[in-house]
């Protein structure tokens, strides 16, 4: 057996050659790195590339087809007339049978995920002993990882049944039960991104307020909470904008009525339960009903967009503080 | 010159009126001993100097004086700290009461990100206060000469003051609940010479109501403010013990230990 220590001359040789090419670098070699380094930032490009090139050619069918839709609609009507009827004889194309629907689930499921969120992630960043954090924030992140048409047919199977003990008067499919499933499924964010926000809150702002008498639970709500405020508002707004956007639960749990109430123990339906409810039926191409969900996706593409812009901006004001 | 055994230490205590007795105070990270068995008398209305190169425990020490180490939970903290008759660390004393008596300044300014008044009523609010808040705050930011810099912006964001300015806000925040005793942790290390010499000067002016302890790098700093001493060394396993203590002209000027001397003559640290 050789000592794997002793090397031979030639291979010492060999080596030397190798290295002292590395150092001086052939004409050659420079070459073919400077082609490999193209050929990557191409590749860059081209991977963010395809991303914007699907987002305008989202926005331009949406645009087209809406255009279609406004020609033979007045976008008057669309914004005043209360029915929303364009698959009946009698068509009415208001908007706000959908968009109240939206709104009320959407509500339903801040009223849940907003103080229950930003509990856990005060939970999580100011009481819970590091260790304990590292094992649950895992946990509540799995709830992320749900399928919403899981969550969709808990709503529908399990948490209207169970309510319907309590309110006998509630319907099979409402907003009530998709609101808190929607609620408890966007949880998660809210606590995750309001627990980061808290996070970034140094040190010293909490030692400083100690020093002055304060308790944990002042230390929390007067110095870490309003510090965190904008990142926490920014975890809000995302979280609206997800609520807003969700599909699976208001499909299968809150039904596929478009009547104008605020009831939410009645069926309704939310915008984007309409657009499946339309393009899973046999609506022919082109005709007014199907330009319909167009102009629905449209403004259900406005209000999540300006909820984004939103949210950002609140999040670059926060970086501004500590940075 | 001799080094002192650990049972004849160069420790000499004031003879004023004191503010605090530190016995036999040892402090815990975990396994690791920061400080062990440090006794010695703060006197009252006086500025006490705590000196001695990184990682001598000096910083360790003055947590210890209000406590803050319970907000460490590794941190362990054995031997007694008296206030007159009270032990800061008896069983049956409440942090959050030791902390409201004696008051913090941090070696980075820490304004909270709200205004400059409410910076300064953030104590006052906490401990419910319930006479006029309004002119606490400006009794406090007058003691910290600051209220004339400031008096026609009080609503405006503490964070857009100069780091000076900022360090005298939390001087004044912490004045504002009326503590006995403040401890200062390097508190012009991240202030350029003008602002460190404003705030020298506060202390100076501070000195004849409160009782002050400083924490400093800087032996020029711990000689011109202070009027006591002590000089704190780790040994070889990074456990920081007292060296020296003394009225700081006599510790720079006749050093007994000599540990002290070569420190303070920058042979070490």
């Amino acid at each position: 057996m050789t000592d794997p220590t002793t090397v031979t001359f030639a291979s010492l040789e060999q080596r030397q050659d190798r290295i002292i090419g590395v150092l001086t670098g052939t004409r050659r070699s420079d070459r073919l790195r400077k082609t490999r380094e193209a050929i990557i930032v191409a590749v860059l490009f081209l991977a963010a590339l395809v991303s914007i090139a699907t987002t305008i050619g989202i926005i331009y069918t949406l645009g087209i087809e809406t255009y279609n839709f406004f020609r033979r609609v007045s976008i008057i009507d669309f914004l005043t007339d209360t029915q929303w009827t364009p698959l009946f004889t009698e068509k009415h194309f208001g908007i706000w049978p959908l968009l109240v629907g939206t709104l009320i689930v959407s509500t339903i499921a801040m009223a849940v995920s907003l103080p229950l969120g930003l509990l856990a992630a005060i939970g999580l960043a100011e009481y819970a002993p590091p260790r304990l954090a590292r094992v649950i924030k895992p946990i509540l992140e799995v709830l992320a990882g749900i399928p919403t048409v899981v969550y969709g047919y808990f709503a529908l199977l399990f948490v209207t049944p169970l309510l319907q003990r309590f309110i006998p008067q509630l319907e099979v499919f409402n907003a009530l039960s998709a609101g808190l499933v929607m609620g408890i499924m966007i949880l998660p964010l809210v606590a995750s991104l309001s627990e980061d926000a808290m996070r970034a809150v140094p040190q010293s702002l909490r030692e400083g307020a100690y020093a002055l008498g304060a308790t944990r639970l002042e230390v929390v709500w007067r110095v870490v909470v309003p510090s965190s405020l904008s990142g926490i508002v920014a975890a809000f707004i995302l979280a609206v904008s997800r609520a807003v956007g969700e599909t699976m639960i208001v499909a299968i749990a809150m039904g596929q009525v478009p009547r104008l109430t605020f009831n939410p123990l009645v069926a309704m339906e939310a915008m984007t339960a309409y657009i499946v409810q339309v393009s899973l039926g046999d609506t022919p191409h082109g005709t007014l009903e199907y330009q319909t969900i167009f102009a629905v996706g449209t403004t259900l593409f406005v209000i999540t967009m300006a909820l984004n812009l939103l949210s950002y901006r609140f999040l670059k004001r926060f970086r501004e503080v500590y940075e | 010159m001799t080094v002192a055994t650990r049972d004849e230490r160069y420790i000499k205590e004031p003879t004023e009126p004191r503010a605090l007795r530190i016995e036999r105070l040892s402090v815990w990270y975990g396994v690791h001993q920061a400080i062990r068995e440090v006794s010695f008398t703060i006197p009252a209305r006086r500025i006490t100097a705590l000196i001695g190169p990184s990682g001598c425990g000096k910083s360790t020490l003055l947590r210890a004086l209000n406590r803050m180490h319970d907000l460490t939970p590794e941190a362990r903290v054995e031997g007694s700290v008296w206030w007159g008759e009270i032990d800061l660390y008896a069983p049956s004393t409440d942090p959050v009461w030791v902390r409201r008596h004696i008051g913090m300044i941090f070696q980075k300014p820490n304004p909270f990100p709200k205004s400059i008044f409410d910076n300064v009523a953030f104590g006052l609010r906490v401990n419910g206060y319930r006479g006029d808040i309004a002119a606490r705050v400006e009794e406090a930011l007058r003691k910290a000469a600051l209220w004339d810099e400031v008096k026609d912006k009080l609503q405006k964001n503490a964070l857009t003051l100069s780091g000076g300015q900022q360090q005298r806000l939390c001087i004044a925040r912490a004045i504002a609940l009326g503590p006995q005793i403040l401890l200062m942790d390097e508190p012009c290390s991240a202030l350029d010479p003008i602002a460190t010499m404003r705030i020298e000067d506060l202390m100076r002016e501070l000195a004849h109501t409160y009782t002050i302890v400083i924490v400093t790098h800087n032996m020029q700093q711990a000689s011109r403010v202070s009027h006591y001493t002590a000089f704190l060394l780790a040994d070889e396993d990074g456990t920081g013990e007292l060296i020296e203590y003394a009225a700081t002209r006599e510790l720079f000027l006749r050093p007994r230990d000599r540990r002290t001397e070569d420190y303070i003559t920058g042979r070490i640290g």
